[in-house]
Order: C-alpha cells, then sequence, then structure tokens
C-alpha cells in the first residue's frame, strides 16, 4: 500500500482566484523519499499543508497512511511528523523543553522513541537548556527534526528542511533521512538544493500549481533532450552577455566555474562567434546533465510559453 | 593593484568568553566579487555586522569604503548597501513605497528618487507588482528587488548576506545577473552564501572555521590548493574539523 496517495488535488485561495495546486495526482511508496522540487510560489507548501490536514482540497482526495485527509484528519495527525518551511518551534522553551512538549502532546516519551532521534539529538544535547530562539540555523533545523519524530511518525513531511543550512550539517541532516528510510518511514521533502533532489529515490517537478514530470533523478537526466555543453574563458562574465546574444543559443546560464550551454548549431561556429568577439583561453567540452540543469530547462520552457500566452 | 575598499587587521569580536570573530586579517579590491563563506555559526554574520558599522568591534582594525569602523560607523553606512538574511524590504509597504523609502534613508532627492525608482521597476519587470505590497511577492522577486534597493544610492561596497537562501536555481542565477552587473560597474560585492556552486562566481573566496579565516584564494586556486574538483569538496574539507558546533 502506499504510503501517500494524492488523486486529482485542486487548491485555491481568495476565493477562488489564486490556483495554488491545480489538479495534481501521485503517490508515494513506504519507505520512499519523494523530492517535491519547484520555484518560491509552485504550490509546495500548499501541498504538504494538505496532506498533513492543515488544508482542505477544494476537490480531488488524497491519503496518508491509508487514511484519508478530509475524514480521518485526526488519526492523521498522530502518524505523522511536519517540519515546516519556516522554524516553527517555540522560541522562548528551551531545548529540551521543546521536545518534551512535543512528545506530550502526541503521548509519549523522549526516553520512548530516543533511539529515532539519538544520532541527531546528541549534537544538540550540549545546548539542551538554550532557548530555541537563540539557535542557529542548522542547529534549529535539528531540533526541528528532532520534534518531528518523537513520536515515530510513519510519513514524514519536511519542508525546505536544509535551506540556509551549510553543506556540511545538510549532509548529516541527510544521512540521519537515509536510516529514517530504512526503518521504512516514508519521506516527502521539498528542497532548492539540487544535489538533494540527487539523493531522493523520485522527484517530483512542479510549476505553477501542476506536476510536470515525476522520474527517478538517473531518469529524469536521461530525459533531458538536448547535448549540453560546459564554456569557459577569461571573462566569463562577458562570455555569459555574448552567448545569450548569440542567435544559435537555446540557453545558457552559470554553472560554477563554467557556463552551461545548449545551442541548434555547432561547437566549430560558436567558438568562431567568440574568438571573433575577442574571447581568450576558450574551452569547450560535452557534458552529461545534472538535475539542475534539467530543472532551468523546465523553467525556461514555462517561461517561454507564458510569454507567449501574453502576447 | 586596483583600489583597496575594504581593509581588516586582526578584526575581532567577543561576546562574553566566546569569540565569534577571531583576528581575522584581509583586504577586498574594488569591483571585485568576494565570497564570504563558513558553516553556521562559523561567525560570518558577525564579521559582516562590525564592516557594516552595526556592531562595534572588540579589537583590531578595519577600513571600510575609506572609514575607519570604529570612528566614523556613520560614514561607512552611508557608503555602503547591506542586505541581511532575514529582513531587507517593508512586507507592508508596497513595491514603490520600498524603493521611495530607502532611496529617502540614503539621503537620494524626491528628482533621483522618482527617477530610479522607474527605472528599477523597468528593470526588475515590475510593472504589474509596482502598487502592490511586497509581501505579496515571490521570494526570488523579494531579494532581487532588495538587492536592487540596497544599491540605490551607488555605494561603493555592498554586503549580502544569504541573499540567495531557499532561492530555486533558476531564479538565483537571475539575481547573479544582478550581481554580475553591479560588480561590472564597480561596486564590489561582498556576498556569503550556502550555495557552493555560487562561490565559483567569485572573484576570491575565503572560509571561515571557528571565527578564523581558514582559506583565502581564487576558487581556482583553493581546488588546486585542497586537491579537490569542486567547491563542495574544499569546504567539507575545511569545515568538517570545526570544533565549535554553531
Amino acid at each position: 500500500m502506499d504510503a501517500i496517495t494524492v488523486n486529482n488535488v485542486t487548491k485555491t485561495y481568495n476565493k477562488k482566484t489564486v490556483l495554488a495546486v491545480d489538479n495534481i495526482s501521485f503517490s508515494v511508496g513506504k519507505g520512499e523519499i519523494f523530492g517535491l522540487i519547484g520555484p518560491d510560489g509552485a504550490g509546495k507548501s500548499t501541498i504538504f499543508r494538505m496532506l498533513t490536514t492543515l488544508l482542505l482540497p477544494d476537490s480531488g482526495t488524497a491519503t496518508v497512511g491509508g487514511l484519508d485527509v478530509v475524514k480521518d484528519f485526526k488519526a492523521i495527525r498522530g502518524i505523522v511528523g511536519y517540519m515546516p518551511g519556516r522554524f516553527s518551534l517555540y522560541q522562548d522553551l528551551t531545548v529540551e523543553e521543546n521536545l518534551t512538549f512535543f512528545a506530550t502532546v502526541f503521548n509519549t516519551t523522549i526516553e520512548e522513541n530516543y533511539n529515532l532521534i539519538k544520532d541527531i539529538y546528541v549534537q544538540i544535547e550540549p545546548f539542551k537548556d538554550r532557548r530555541a530562539g537563540k539557535l542557529s540555523g542548522g542547529m534549529k533545523q535539528k531540533l526541528a527534526l528532532c520534534c518531528a519524530l518523537i513520536h515515530k511518525p510513519q510519513v514524514l513531511f519536511l519542508d525546505e528542511p536544509t535551506t540556509g543550512v551549510d553543506v556540511v550539517s545538510r549532509k548529516e541532516f541527510w544521512d540521519m533521512l537515509k536510516r529514517l528510510k530504512e526503518q521504512d518511514i516514508t519521506i516527502l521533502v521539498s528542497t532548492s538544493y539540487m544535489d538533494e533532489a540527487t539523493m531522493c529515490d523520485r522527484i517530483g517537478l512542479i510549476l505553477d500549481g501542476k506536476m510536470l514530470s515525476i522520474a527517478s533523478p538517473e531518469d529524469t537526466i536521461k530525459a533531458y533532450p538536448e547535448k549540453l555543453y560546459a564554456v569557459k574563458a577569461d571573462s566569463i562574465y562577458h562570455l555569459l552577455l555574448d552567448l545569450r546574444t548569440y542567435e544559435g543559443t537555446i540557453n545558457c546560464y552559470t554553472f560554477g566555474e563554467y557556463l552551461h550551454l545548449s545551442i541548434t548549431t555547432n561547437e566549430v561556429e560558436v567558438r568562431k562567434y567568440l574568438e571573433d568577439k575577442g574571447h581568450t583561453n576558450i574551452e569547450f567540452k560535452v557534458i552529461a546533465p545534472t538535475v539542475e540543469d534539467c530543472f532551468i530547462r523546465l523553467l525556461k520552457h514555462q517561461d517561454e510559453r507564458n510569454s507567449n500566452k501574453d502576447k | 593593484m586596483s583600489e583597496i575598499v575594504i581593509k581588516t587587521n586582526k578584526l575581532t569580536k567577543r561576546f562574553g568568553d566566546f569569540v565569534a570573530v577571531d583576528e581575522i586579517t584581509f583586504d577586498v579590491h574594488k569591483g571585485e566579487i568576494f565570497g564570504f563563506l563558513g558553516a553556521n555559526g562559523a561567525g560570518k554574520t558577525t564579521a559582516m555586522r562590525m564592516l557594516c558599522g552595526l556592531s562595534i568591534p572588540t579589537s583590531g582594525e578595519a577600513m571600510v569604503a575609506g572609514f575607519d569602523i570604529f570612528k566614523e560607523p556613520e560614514e561607512v553606512k552611508k557608503n555602503i548597501g547591506y542586505m541581511s538574511q532575514k529582513f531587507s524590504l517593508y512586507e507592508d509597504l508596497t513595491v514603490k513605497e520600498n524603493i521611495e523609502f530607502y532611496g529617502g534613508i540614503y539621503g537620494l532627492s524626491n528628482k533621483e528618487i522618482k527617477e530610479k525608482s522607474t527605472e528599477l521597476i523597468d528593470k526588475l519587470g515590475l510593472h504589474n507588482e509596482a502598487k502592490k505590497l511586497v509581501s505579496s511577492l515571490p521570494l526570488g522577486w523579494k531579494q532581487k528587488l532588495s538587492f536592487s534597493v540596497a544599491i540605490v544610492h551607488q555605494p561603493k561596497i555592498v554586503f549580502l548576506d544569504e541573499p540567495t537562501g531557499g532561492v530555486d536555481p533558476s531564479m538565483r542565477r537571475q539575481f547573479w545577473d544582478l550581481i554580475y552587473e553591479g560588480a561590472d560597474k564597480g561596486i564590489t560585492i561582498f556576498i556569503t552564501t550556502h550555495y557552493l556552486d555560487e562561490a565559483e562566481y567569485c572573484n576570491r573566496v575565503s572560509i571561515m572555521v571557528d571565527g578564523k579565516i581558514e582559506a583565502l584564494d581564487s576558487p581556482a586556486g583553493l581546488r588546486k590548493t585542497y586537491e579537490a574538483t569542486t567547491m563542495d569538496e574544499v569546504f567539507y574539507k575545511l569545515a568538517r574539523k570545526a570544533k565549535r558546533s554553531e
């Protein structure tokens, strides 16, 4: 049985003037890590809030742990853990008080499920008497995860859990998620870090309230239709400007130390164009796309479609 | 060598027994994009606040935009822009009101404010949103607007504290287009980020560990020194050995 099912769910705001989620369907298997990837305002948090029974869908049905999000909302609240995007702990309570509070609300104790949170909790334990509001970014996320896990939920909802968190803490966080997965906990997570998207079992790309594709990271990458090049030269900024005005360019954007480029012409012609523009030390190579390239491509297409619509 | 716009010498900030920033010494040149990296709690925000004249250092020296941060913090503030990670726009003012407000704060004349606000709204494509409250804008747009108001008075330096946190990959690149453009016009960019692909867009990068600057070089230089293929690896090698957790 799937841990999460979503069938043709739609949600509007402001007396139906704002369409937040547009007829979305997907399912997440037990013990699966499913990533929701999309720009700000795509509808990700609305999906989280409907599945955690904090918002009612306008239409469509959804289940979590086999329970209906409308009819069985009380039962669902007992079996899910939720980490909302914004810091949601009690700022005036200490680390330990926050954890005790969440345990009590769910009729359990810190001791009962300590093994589940131990790996993370030991890292914040030295600060257990510090108020949550006085913790720094990475530490808050760890405490929030502990609080979301303290009642041993079957399904974990993590809405951008690592925003503002450094790469070392993010890695620790994801190591932890993999251990939770081994214990058959299902995880629905959204993120703006594409390296994290790659660590999900499957990812759903979402835009303007619609689900555009659902696939494993590998298959998402395989579906990339164009040849992709990495290019660099001495003046990377002017290279970017020149490549954007080149008529054979489909898309060109920064990507670490290189620019990523897709073209309708070929390498020889682009090189000639760039040399004519006075670029020096031009490096050009074919590369395999990443999830980030897929995401950027999708967004560009959507933008073009929208601007055509406007015209 | 071009003009130096930030110069620090053993700059230190203590909170009681805790040394948040521990004798950092470095220079930043005019027009440079300088990446100021470090783990959460390494001391980046504290250091940045001192350089902006918002927090008085415990010891050491620093000159920013030609002014001493101890003696002339108000002059420093007039000559820089600052975009903080948490707050930079008034959510219950409209887009246009925010631009006008910041223009006023930074001492622009009414005429300049009018010109600037038309120019910015044009450039960011915010015509339909100009009269809407900032709270209704998507995060990425807010960040672009907030960068634009931070440089509305054409400061010598702009300090950006995690400007792209939580912003999607496509919007982050649009944000960086604005940064490049600013730098190209000679504005020095001092920026912190947790997206290490963005570290590559900087001319030079420093990495702070436990209040100290452990490494400072161009991205290519750092990759070479630390025998790494990406900035992620460089950062990981350095930050992993941090003793103080946050």
